[in-house]
């Protein structure tokens, strides 16, 4: 009797197990918290219905993010199955083990990063770069543009005066220069009663946000991260002349077209800036650009978007977006996988972007349709044709921190001289090698 | 007192068992068994973190390269630290930062509590507003003044036009390295002046009324008590204060991270700030284990030296 009791018990328990690994599983996706997260929230409903699986999300604000998510990943921590992270964090997790390598998961899965925008495969999914080996699913495509009000540019008293002043329209930058010019125009101005300024730009210190922000005005003369026939040959291309002219450049932005206590702004502070009206232009991800639309005042027509315009070294942008990985600490991996699965097809990228992400998949950004499907389509089609992107090294953070440590200090504290900002950051630079053992 | 007879109650009916388990256990050793938990907790949260500091310290570890071996390297880190023009930067912004606010706090604070040490209508109301700052939370207080000195709508900024004309968008207490400064000073102050008044407080409730009415009959002027009287018996108090704000502001982070996040350049970058990018930023995890060792050896050496100068004073 007794025997037959533990027989049934056994039975029980390995029936069990055996439709617990059938079951469903509880995923956790890592992202930052924004607009796009939200997106994702309500298109990830169809993938619960489908496949069974739970998901939960896990969204720290951007300032906290890699800090959040850097200690998770090094601490071999279990809260995120999915991760959607950031662009530069791509070389420390594919070369420390923290994201599972997508190789062979894709080739069985047919999926094939040809069908993806090319600067976001090398931006968010492969390390090293260049090289056919894949650690992430283009999951959002970002990149810096501008915003501004467009119901200000046409006024017919705000052009005649622009006219009379610079000699051209009012209308869309077509250099920084020109660029800077408009923003000086607006910067005190008397609109509606309100005292306005010309452009909100990114100045924060704490995390990234000046370096996506400056970067903007560098590549754009001249600025390159290393000699481009020899790697980590930083003197000369980091501080050449053109880099140096483009940093003072981006001091003048800030001393001259900002409005007053913007020392410290990224993101959000930009994007309350521009829907509050105190500015004419905005420098932003194209993230936020749906919310533009959305907004009840700037949205509905009154606003318009440009790319990053050019310099005279060149006409880039700074990429933003990121990339979907599996966690390598995650016991969940396969059910992840299925859910980079199904986030791959084309139907689910065609409604990420109806929903408000920026699909990275060619066949939804090359769809004929696509560029006249909201106002910002063609600029987002535009910018990602100019995208450059920050280190993407291990050693990343270092290199960040010294750049933001070393920008922040000479366009908003004033501290030195250009030159002497980015001769600094050669030095932190190298240095940054050396113990890394590439120099 | 025990009552004998309940001692040999409780020895009756305690269960044979149980005797049997303590017998042979000295006063010595069951108190040990008492106290040894907590000893492993002690030993565990705080002991063995500072140990493997101190030993990391001396390593090139970095916990986001767990592929990496981890090489000795003597005191480099240490060298490294003290040799850098950054670390005295931080060094000097955090000894402006504490030496203004423990004056400004002590000042303030001792002349609040003496203003609410007197008897007054709506006195407990006076204090109850007053102590309410520092209730609230660091992050709240770093957030709500971040708009108090927003050039264009904050109400800081209006103050400082009503009194002096200036124009409010003039100048920016967050944004300019000379104000910034001042401005987490300010809002620091704010905050914990209630407590420093809290102290005071305690300290003047303390004085006996006799030594008043003693110096009363020697006709000692007000001036002469305060001197003679209020401020040698209450000064223990505000030495205890000045030590507490000391360490808590030399460890000072959430509210000027709020506030200033640590700008602009470096002027409100305290040593904490500073060694938080090190450890989980740069994740220098060896070199800013260096750095913690440094201001764990700081604080404590100075927090040592400071208690000896205080027992002085109360045993005067």
């Amino acid at each position: 009797m007794k025997n037959k009791k533990v027989l049934s018990i056994l039975v029980s328990g390995g029936l069990l197990m055996g439709a617990s690994h059938l079951k469903a599983e509880d995923l956790t996706l890592c992202w930052a918290a924004w607009d796009p997260a939200n997106a994702l929230v309500e298109l990830s409903k169809e993938f619960e219905a489908e496949s069974g699986h739970n998901m939960s999300f896990e969204f720290v604000p951007w300032p906290n993010f890699a800090d959040r998510m850097l200690n998770e990943l090094n601490s071999g921590g279990q809260l995120c199955d999915l991760l959607i992270g950031d662009s530069q964090w791509i070389g420390g997790a594919a070369e420390n083990g923290q994201y599972i390598k997508l190789n062979s998961f894709f080739e069985k899965e047919g999926i094939d990063m040809a069908n993806f925008i090319p600067a976001t495969v090398t931006g968010y999914a492969e390390w090293p770069k260049g090289s056919p080996n894949y650690w992430a699913l283009p999951a959002f495509g970002d990149v810096v543009g501008w915003t501004y009000r467009k119901d200000w540019f046409e006024r017919p008293e705000l052009q005649a005066e622009f006219k009379e002043k610079y000699g051209r329209d009012l209308d869309v930058p077509a250099t920084l220069e020109e660029l800077k010019d408009i923003g000086q125009f607006f910067q005190g101005r008397e609109i509606d009663g309100k005292t306005v300024y010309g452009a909100s730009i990114y100045t924060e210190r704490g995390s990234e946000g000046i370096t996506m922000g400056v970067t903007n005005a560098l590549y754009n003369y001249g600025f390159e991260y290393n000699n481009p026939d020899k790697a980590y040959d930083l003197d000369g291309f980091v501080n050449s002349e053109g880099a140096i002219a483009g940093l003072e450049f981006y001091k003048e932005l800030y001393d001259t077209v900002t409005p007053p206590g913007s020392s410290n702004w990224y993101m959000g502070e930009n994007i309350d800036a521009y829907k509050s009206g105190q500015v004419a232009m905005q420098m932003n991800f194209a993230f936020i650009w749906p919310g533009v639309e959305a907004d009840p005042n700037v949205g509905g027509g009154k606003s318009g978007y440009f790319p990053n315009p050019p310099g005279p070294g060149g006409h880039f942008a700074q990429l933003g977006g990121q990339g979907i990985s599996v966690v390598a600490a995650s016991e969940k991996q396969n059910a992840a996988l299925e859910y980079i699965k199904w986030f791959a097809q084309q139907e689910v990228q065609e409604k990420w972007w109806a929903a408000g992400g920026y699909s990275a998949l060619s066949a939804v950004v090359e769809d004929p349709g696509f560029a006249t499907s909201q106002p910002y389509a063609q600029t987002f089609l535009d910018s990602m044709a100019i995208v450059k992107d920050f280190w993407a090294e291990p050693a990343y953070a270092d290199l960040l921190l010294a750049m933001q440590e070393r920008v922040h200090n000479y366009v908003v504290a004033g501290e030195g001289s250009a030159k002497e900002a980015l001769d600094g950051l050669v030095e932190d630079w190298v240095e940054v090698f050396e113990d890394e053992g590439k120099l | 007192m025990s009552n004998p007879d309940s001692s040999e109650t409780t020895a009756r009916t305690t269960p044979g068992n149980f005797k049997s388990a303590v017998t042979g256990l000295s006063d010595r050793a069951i108190a040990w068994i008492f106290v040894a938990p907590t000893i492993f907790l002690l030993l565990a949260v705080n002991i063995f973190p500072l140990i493997w500091t101190i030993v990391l310290s001396f390593t090139n570890y970095r916990v986001n390269r767990p592929n990496r071996d981890v090489e000795w390297v003597g005191l480099k880190n240490y060298q490294r630290i003290l040799t850098d023009n950054g670390t005295w930067e931080t060094m000097q912004a955090t000894a402006h930062f504490l030496i203004w606010t423990i004056v400004l706090q002590v000042l303030i604070g001792f002349a609040l509590a003496y203003l609410i040490n007197k008897k007054f209508k709506g006195n407990d109301l006076w204090t109850t507003i007053i102590v309410l700052p520092m209730m609230l939370s660091p992050a709240v207080v770093g957030t709500f003044w971040t708009f108090l000195y927003q050039p264009q709508i904050g109400l800081f900024n209006y103050l400082v036009t009503f009194f002096t004309g200036a124009d409010p968008a003039s100048f920016s207490m967050i944004g300019d390295k000379h104000l910034a400064p001042w401005s987490i000073i300010i809002a620091d102050t704010w905050m914990w002046t209630p407590f420093v008044m809290l102290i005071c407080l305690a300290g003047l409730r303390s004085i006996p009324d006799s030594i008043y009415e003693a110096a009363e009959c020697d006709r000692a002027s007000r001036w002469r008590q305060f001197w003679t009287i209020t401020f040698p018996l209450v000064l223990p108090f505000l030495m205890l204060a000045v030590l507490f704000r000391g360490i808590e502001n030399f460890k000072m982070f959430d509210l000027v991270v709020q506030l200033t996040g640590g700008g602009p350049g470096n002027t409100t970058t305290l040593t904490s700030i500073d060694l938080k990018r090190e450890a989980f930023e740069k994740w220098r995890t060896g070199q800013s284990s260096a750095y913690a060792v440094v201001l764990f050896v700081t604080v404590f050496g100075l927090a040592s030296i400071y208690v000896k100068a205080l027992n002085k004073v109360k045993d005067r």
